[in-house]
């Protein structure tokens, strides 16, 4: 509870959050430990687990099958604690660029990329990703020619989403651990590719 | 115990055009929109029921449906290939 | 004008993306985490679930849902869904409030 100095005022939502918990816990509801130890969890989640499952599919082509076709399976095959997700992997090729966006609130995949960015939460990306594609891209230093199609992908429900990145040219026979490195939480979300450098 | 899947990927389908109020995962810029079943993503609790603390049973087949930008943006300025997958639950689709 | 959800904004006008990311506070983690634990992402409990939280939200209206961040949104959403499953009283929480504040956190 370091930011709750006794002698800093707290917002009107913070008081809310410590009231409620202190009530939950009172009624046996959940414990403190058990909050500190998800909350300390999710902080420790940055995009490793979905760079991992990334660098294997471009290393083992029948990993990239099932994959494919079965997201959550394929995670959990690697031994990923991934509870309560339902994966749909899409895949980016030359002719194809998919990017990944929940309009109605913010669903993310976060049990493979960690909490999500401010950005992708905002009223200015969940607007306007699915109307002008190319254009939210270009503001990311993502210019696409025509001839690629984009796909958006609205997480309106019950599935997750993570962009498959094509592999950058330059690294073949790189291990999958530094391949791993070359992933970014922004290539799996589709804003940006995968690059070498 | 699910409600039986009525589509099959690859057929053309179109979103209701209707404005409900309560909890709707549909959202509004596809509604009165066509568009392909993608794939079934299998069958799910009703969010609508689910969001009023009922069960939402019997579970719902939910569907990835594709739909040309150009069909749901009438000024839609990309590539004619463009694409946009939202996911539906069944009851918001009919055949088109 | 009740027809479109204020959260429902897919295809409405809006400014450049900010690419803005904060470092999560541990209040707010600590939301996150309350969410997960209520809802059996972690552990048992099925106490809420993700819609509950959801319509909480869009319930808020308008001008709360703009001038709220995105964890106070989660915060007053849980605590009205904990209101309207019973788990807490409105009577409980002001008095719990009260007593948090008196004591300066």
């Amino acid at each position: 509870m370091s930011d709750l100095g006794k002698y800093a005022p707290l917002t009107y939502f913070q008081l809310m959050e410590v009231s409620l918990r202190e009530l939950l816990v009172e009624k046996g509801v959940v414990t403190d430990a058990e909050v500190d130890a998800v909350a300390a969890d999710m902080k420790s989640r940055g995009p490793e687990r979905g760079a991992k499952v990334v660098a294997r599919a471009w290393t083992d082509a029948a990993y990239k099958a099932r994959l494919l076709a079965d997201g959550t399976a394929a995670c959990e095959e690697l031994g990923l604690d991934v509870p309560a997700l339902r994966l749909v992997v899409v895949e980016n090729t030359p002719e194809v660029h998919n990017v990944i966006v929940c309009t109605l609130c913010s669903c993310y995949p976060r049990m493979l990329l960690g909490l999500p960015p401010d950005w992708y939460k905002s009223r200015a990306y969940r607007s306007r990703v699915v109307r002008e594609p190319r254009a939210v891209l270009a503001e990311f230093g993502t210019a696409l020619p025509e001839e690629v199609a984009i796909r958006v992908h609205d997480s309106t429900a019950d599935m997750r989403y993570l962009v498959l990145p094509m592999r950058p040219a330059g690294t073949e026979g790189w291990s999958e651990q530094r391949l791993a490195r070359l992933v970014t939480r922004d290539s799996m979300i589709g804003v940006a590719p995968a690059q070498a450098a | 115990m699910a409600v039986e899947a009525r589509f099959r990927p690859g057929e053309r389908v179109r979103v209701m055009k209707a404005y409900p109020l309560g909890h709707v995962r549909t959202p509004y810029y596809v509604r009165g929109a066509s568009g392909v079943i993608e794939r079934v993503c299998g069958a799910f609790p009703n969010p609508e029921e689910l969001a009023q603390m009922r069960s939402g049973l019997p579970a719902q087949p939910l569907y990835r449906v594709r739909f040309a930008q150009s069909e749901v943006w009438p000024d839609y300025r990309g590539a004619r290939a463009d694409t946009i997958d939202v996911e539906i639950f069944q009851h918001w689709l009919d055949k088109a | 004008m009740i027809e479109r959800g204020h959260h429902d904004m897919g295809g409405l006008p809006a400014g450049r993306v900010e690419r803005t990311e904060h470092d999560y506070a541990d209040w707010e983690r600590r939301v996150d985490a309350l969410m997960m634990l209520l809802s059996g992402v972690k552990g048992a409990r099925k106490l809420l679930t993700v819609d509950e939280l959801r319509k909480n939200i869009e319930a808020l209206g308008p001008e709360a849902y703009d001038a709220m961040s995105y964890y106070e949104r989660w915060v007053s959403s849980i605590t009205q869904s904990m209101i309207q499953r019973g788990v807490i009283t409105t009577e409980e929480l002001a008095r719990k409030m009260v007593e948090v504040e008196r004591r300066g956190g």
